[in-house]
């Protein structure tokens, strides 16, 4: 009895969780101008409205751009530490770790309001690159914790034997270290890009309005009115989301 | 050596990041809530003056002199705004003063056409309020996100009942925050328990629905909850039609909203760490207690509770150290009374450009986070830490 009371209450909890999101998918094909339920009837005018926006075509583009460029530089530090912090074996390590954590821990406001500071000086607030950055700093300690994860269950031995035959450090790395992490590194960057396409609070902070990304912009319309295609962005948001969901269960699928 | 070198190389980079752009710049923002700049760059020579005056009655003709002149030419050289902005900050009505003195066209003796031009020139507590703001430091920003003031006479005192908002806001903040925590786990825990009796695959499958909002922009489902709830929406017309309500509730824009909104975000964070810990504990605990003659409660209290702390613990820690972090969610979904301190922060720094402010709360903000989570692991550690 306690079993079956407990497994009604995980279905409604994981309902709870999952089903609210999906109220913005009909509303974003209503033929009327109101967010109501039920729909008037159906059409795919709010969806015309968003590819005939210049704003959202922007920035939906700046999304893009953003999340891809984010998706290179977090992997690519991300991997080049997780592996440094593996081959190194420093003393130091959870201070190490700590550090590169620190964009986990530091409230989202507050990052954005360093952010401005550093960014003033070098004069990165409104462009392209500096909202790069500032993505793949909050998306590196993902990275870092995805590549070492699956770097933990590697054996040092392999290295130590491509050595002895007298393989040369990139040779290790690309023939040895690279296949068995590869998986690892793809989620990795995964993450990052989906991270960047979801990250609102540190933009609102750098990003002028020719940067502005899918969220900021959706924030910008919820503020003055919420219309109909503002959830067309939304199920456009929310579809690569779980498109990106869906790859790295493959990857994952791919891994065991 | 040279694995060692190698490594610190890799390594690199990405300190380099975390460092540069955030560390780095977060302690120089921090410092902004004690730093007191605007006085010292906009009238320097009248900093020095009133430096050297004791405070006592009027300054001395020189102070005056100073004042009028590097005002006039600071208005001139329009880099007044932010001076006036700083000192209106610490009272009202200074900007307006400042503004009219440096357009204005004095002549010597100063001390006695200043006062003629505007009478506050002849109080002696607003030249102690320039004297405070000389810089290079101020505890102003720090004492008012405490709700206290300091007075002309340099003592500390509460600021007046109508202008004390942040103690509260950090109450809230603190509130609101240990709220949503322990719904999660109330929430939580039952869940991810329930997870580990099923078979793998159902097991894999309520992980993965647990985690699909985790890959959803809370922006996304912020809007979810903002159509769900609003007058005219589902929720309230499936209440009505269940004839539990009369008319339309009002659900968005108060602080069940924000609750459900935020419980929405966290819940993952807490499912997550709890399932793993409970999906490690052997089975053979439980039936030992109950071969032993526990009943139930007790089976659950003295053996399988004490065993899932760590994960209490961590997903506890988790949504606590987000949850205060939270600033969109309230903003969209909340009434003025449910803002956290994050909006303040956000609008200190956005709206009204007051940097002192923003840092000083900042600062605050960090610190409470850092007092409670640090109180949190003392309590915690000292417990058993189970079989994990």
């Amino acid at each position: 009895m306690t079993r079956f009371l407990l497994r009604v209450f995980t279905v409604l909890v994981i309902a709870f969780l999952v089903l609210p999101v999906f109220v913005i998918v009909p509303l974003s094909f209503t033929s009327g101008t109101l967010l109501s339920l039920p729909t008037p009837g159906w059409s795919l005018r709010w969806y015309q409205d968003f590819i005939a926006s210049d704003r959202w075509m922007l920035a939906t583009e700046n999304s893009l751009i953003v999340g891809a460029a984010t998706a290179l530089v977090a992997t690519t530090l991300g991997t080049m530490a997780a592996l440094g912090l593996f081959l190194g074996r420093f003393r130091m390590r959870g201070l190490l770790m700590a550090v590169l954590s620190a964009p986990l821990v530091v409230p989202a406001v507050i990052t954005g309001v360093a952010l401005y500071f550093a960014f003033a000086r070098v004069g990165l607030n409104s462009t392209l690159a500096g909202l790069v950055l500032a993505h793949s700093l909050l998306a590196l300690p993902f990275v870092v914790v995805t590549v070492s994860a699956a770097l933990a269950g590697f054996d040092r031995t392999l290295l130590r034997a491509a050595a002895s035959l007298g393989a040369p450090v990139h040779v290790i790395f690309i023939d040895v270290l690279a296949p068995l992490i590869a998986p690892a590194i793809a989620s990795g960057a995964l993450f990052a890009f989906a991270i960047s396409f979801d990250e609102l609070i540190v933009a609102l902070f750098i990003a002028g309005p020719e940067q502005y990304t899918l969220p900021r912009q959706m924030l910008a319309g919820l503020r003055e009115f919420l219309s109909p295609t503002i959830c067309a962005a939304a199920v456009v948001l929310t579809a690569v989301s779980l498109l990106l969901l869906a790859l790295t269960g493959l990857l994952r699928s791919r891994e065991t | 050596m040279r694995a060692r070198l190698l490594a610190a190389c890799l390594l690199a980079p990405a300190l380099l990041l975390v460092i540069g752009i955030l560390i780095v710049p977060l302690f120089f923002d921090l410092a902004m809530a004690a730093r007191d700049p605007e006085l010292r760059d906009a009238l320097p020579r009248t900093a020095t003056l009133l430096g050297e005056w004791d405070g006592r009655g009027l300054p001395g003709e020189a102070a005056f002199a100073s004042t009028a002149e590097e005002l006039s030419q600071a208005e001139q050289e329009q880099r007044i705004g932010a001076l006036a902005q700083r000192l209106n900050f610490q009272r009202a009505g200074l900007r307006a003063l400042l503004l009219k003195t440096a357009r204005a066209d004095l002549a010597p003796p100063y001390h006695e056409t200043m006062p003629a031009l505007d009478a506050r020139w002849g109080d002696p507590t607003v030249w102690l309020v320039l004297r405070e703001a000389r810089g290079p430091l101020t505890p102003l920003y720090l004492l008012r996100a405490l709700d206290l003031d300091l007075t002309p006479s340099g003592d500390v005192a509460p600021v007046p009942l109508d202008q004390a908002i942040f103690r509260n806001l950090f109450l809230r903040t603190l509130w609101m925050s240990v709220v949503t925590t322990l719904l999660c786990l109330l929430i939580g825990y039952p869940v991810a328990y329930t997870l580990t009796t099923l078979s793998p695959r159902w097991a894999r499958i309520g992980i993965g629905l647990v985690l699909v909002p985790f890959w959803i922009s809370i922006l996304v489902r912020t809007t979810a909850w903002l159509i769900l709830l609003q007058r005219q929406g589902p929720v309230n017309a499936a209440l009505q039609g269940l004839g539990l309500t009369g008319g339309p509730v009002q659900l968005i824009f108060t602080r069940f909203a924000v609750y459900l909104a935020m419980v929405h975000v966290l819940l993952p964070f807490v499912v997550l760490p709890l399932y793993g810990v409970m999906r490690r504990i052997d089975p053979v605990y439980l039936r030992a207690a109950a071969s032993l003659g526990a009943p139930g409660w007790m089976r659950f209290v003295n053996v399988y509770l004490p065993m899932t702390l760590p994960g209490v613990a961590a997903g506890a820690l988790i949504a606590f150290m987000l949850s205060v972090g939270f600033y969109i969610t309230p903003a969209l979904v909340g009434g003025p009374a449910d803002q956290m301190v994050s909006a303040f922060i956000a609008s200190y720094a956005n709206e009204t450009l007051n940097w002192g402010m923003a840092a000083a709360l900042a600062a605050l903000l960090l610190a409470m986070t850092a007092l409670v989570v640090g109180a949190a692991r003392l309590v915690v550690l000292p417990m058993p830490r189970g079989v994990g």
